[in-house]
């Protein structure tokens, strides 16, 4: 069966989730989802195993031969970003049955699960596969099912935020599916690794520029770069915790994940960056984006809502090193992808256990519940310190990186402004931090109990996590500059 | 609708027609133009024709929501399914060709026939009851899950 550990790691949760709506009972549904999404995780990293030893792996599916069947292609890049989203996927299953009797009607229970299954295994296809067009279709898998699982939020806006998203979501898989289809018009193929080889030599046509320019707005619209973002904020803060916890630490970091496969797979950066100066707006729209999202940030008075604006920001930072397009930027922006998932999944996980015992995530009812809640409080900070880029943190060698690619491509300024937004961020986590430790306790605070252990010890997981990549990079930035290496077309 | 004895009376003749219609589309996509997907949409027209005339109760009878919806799950699970089947036989995921079998040959199909035939059922009855929940979910406040 071993052959057969690509398509294994999707066709699980994709058989997975329509299962679960046979089992009646609500506790077999959670102990079934949760066993087959510690399988998947399981199996992403024997994957990961298979690609150390052997190199990258290809699986024809239905034995049709690429490039005319769908071919699934797990390389370093790929096989990096399955892992973590698999792994935050079980991490956050683990912790959700407790946030989710709380937040959701029990009679829809067996409705999420399937739901939530179904959204991992789009993110995960669109890993996987090595067809331009399966992209798209898991693409929608992810998307359709996590606005479902938004539009179950407690608050009566969950529908309204989850319809926002479906329009916005909806227009940029359109774009990226008129790309799509310019592309396969101009080349005659879908598979992504053949499409590269053909469009080498017909890089000058206006059909390849339109098709790369919907593609790229297609996906900045998935990814929320900057001005199209507006989405975000409202999706992440009315989506019930458990929900946001796992969109926020992997849809976005998909999306981009895509986008450089697409950048640098297909069109190859000489086109997108020599050419086409993408990297130019690249890094205003991220730098714009970082500093609006951060300052918004700071005057929310929503955990939620300030937590969705930073990530906007992390989002920009990545892409920032994406438009870099020199071996230690890529990397910086590969590995923040994996590090701000797990510092982003870790505080979101916090914010439900907030959530949870506090029933409001409004910063005025946090005050002084680090006096009642002493270790999610602890959690709060040391997520924070992350999240700043605290050496020693998983978020300081990310940015570290980042600087160390600025520098070497004489970008100052761009430099110096990181720095600057770095500040904003210490202000935002700060100012949570002051109001739960140094501030007179609200009523809410007074009477909560410390969250349940069932849910601490996968938010301690992720978060002891944030301190493990820290300084053990081997598995974090090790992978990701073996994987920008490969994409960059080089040897290191 | 009782006072349009024409609607009611050309409904019920249609019907059958409808049904027999999407049967053929489903089982002679194989051969010719259809396959599950348009099927799938011709069924639940006929379904939501019914609807549209007798009422939705009358319609709940014959298509009851909570069966409906595991009917959603059932057509994923042949498709995916036969997939997890044909590598168990020893082929690649959805490999048709893992299907051959010699089983009363020339009548039973095998192969890749076989294979598409048993994806295709799946696709139909997952879009059926997909379209027929919508039209549920639209047309009362009795919606898919009962409330």
């Amino acid at each position: 069966m071993i052959e057969h550990l690509p398509v294994l790691t999707i066709a699980v949760p994709l058989i997975a989730a329509p299962l679960c709506v046979f089992l009646l009972n609500r506790t077999l549904v959670y102990l079934f989802a949760l066993a087959v999404c510690w399988a998947t995780f399981g199996m992403s990293i024997l994957l990961l195993d298979q690609v150390l030893e052997s190199g990258p792996i290809s699986y024809e599916l239905g034995s049709w031969p690429a490039p005319y069947g769908i071919e699934y292609v797990v390389d370093y890049f790929s096989a990096f970003v399955m892992l973590f989203v698999s792994g935050i996927g079980a991490v956050v299953l683990t912790y959700a049955p407790q946030s989710l009797n709380d937040e959701i009607n029990p009679s829809k229970h067996y409705m999420v699960y399937p739901m939530y299954l179904l959204c991992m295994t789009g993110l995960l296809g669109i890993c996987i596969t090595g067809d331009l067009f399966n992209v798209f279709v898991f693409l929608e898998i992810s998307s359709l099912s996590s606005y479902a699982l938004i539009s179950l939020g407690r608050s009566r806006r969950a529908p309204l935020a989850a319809f926002q998203y479906l329009v916005m979501g909806t227009i940029g898989a359109t774009f990226l599916l008129i790309g799509i289809g310019l592309l396969y018009q101009l080349t005659g193929t879908l598979n992504m690794a053949d499409m590269a080889m053909q469009l080498a030599d017909d890089h000058d046509s206006r059909t390849t520029l339109v098709a790369f320019a919907f593609m790229t707005v297609g996906l900045s619209i998935k990814m929320a770069v900057f001005p199209l973002h507006t989405w975000l904020p409202n999706a992440y803060t009315f989506a019930p915790s458990v929900v946001t916890g796992f969109i926020a630490a992997t849809a976005t970091k998909v999306s981009v994940y895509a986008f450089i496969r697409i950048v640098f797979g297909i069109f190859t950066p000489q086109f997108a960056f020599d050419e086409h100066a993408l990297d130019t707006f690249l890094v205003v729209f991220s730098l714009i984006g970082i500093f609006v999202a951060s300052v918004a940030a700071i005057y929310q008075g929503n955990l939620k809502r300030m937590l969705a604006y930073s990530s906007i920001a992390q989002v920009g930072y990545m892409l920032l090193g994406v438009s870099m397009h020199n071996l230690d930027g890529l990397t910086g922006g590969i590995v923040h992808m994996f590090n701000h998932a797990i510092i982003k999944g870790g505080l979101f996980l916090v914010v439900g256990c907030f959530a949870l015992r506090l029933q409001s995530v409004r910063l005025e009812d946090l005050s002084g519940a680090a006096k009642t809640m002493p270790l999610t409080a602890l959690a709060w900070v040391l997520g924070g310190l992350g999240l700043i880029g605290v050496p020693l943190t998983a978020g300081f060698i990310s940015k570290w990186l980042l600087l160390t690619a600025a520098l070497e491509n004489g970008y100052y300024l761009v430099a110096a402004l990181m720095l600057a937004s770095s500040l904003l961020a210490v202000v935002y986590v700060w100012r949570v931090v002051e109001i739960l430790y140094f501030s007179e306790p609200s009523e809410a605070a007074k009477s909560a109990r410390e969250a349940p252990w069932s849910m601490l010890l996968p938010t301690y997981a992720l978060i002891l996590a944030i301190l493990v990549f820290g300084v053990w990079t081997t598995y974090s930035a090790g992978l990701a500059s073996e994987a920008a290496s490969s994409l960059l077309g080089g040897t290191p | 609708m009782d006072s349009f004895p024409i609607i009611r009376v050309v409904t019920k003749l249609l019907i059958p027609y409808i049904l027999l219609f999407a049967f053929y589309v489903q089982f002679h996509g194989d051969f010719g133009p259809g396959g599950g997907f348009q099927a799938g949409v011709i069924l639940a027209a006929g379904l939501i024709l019914y609807g549209l005339v007798f009422g939705l109760p009358a319609l709940q009878q014959v298509a009851p929501p909570r069966v409906i919806e595991q009917l959603i799950a059932l057509g994923v699970v042949i498709y995916a399914g036969t997939g997890i089947a044909t590598m168990l036989l020893g082929g690649n995921f959805l490999d048709y060709e893992a299907l051959k079998h010699h089983v009363l040959p020339g009548w039973l199909p095998e192969g890749q026939h076989l294979g598409i035939f048993l994806v295709e059922l799946g696709v139909g009855i997952t879009v059926t009851s997909v379209m027929t929940v919508i039209f549920y979910c639209f047309a009362g406040r009795e919606s898919a899950d009962g409330h």
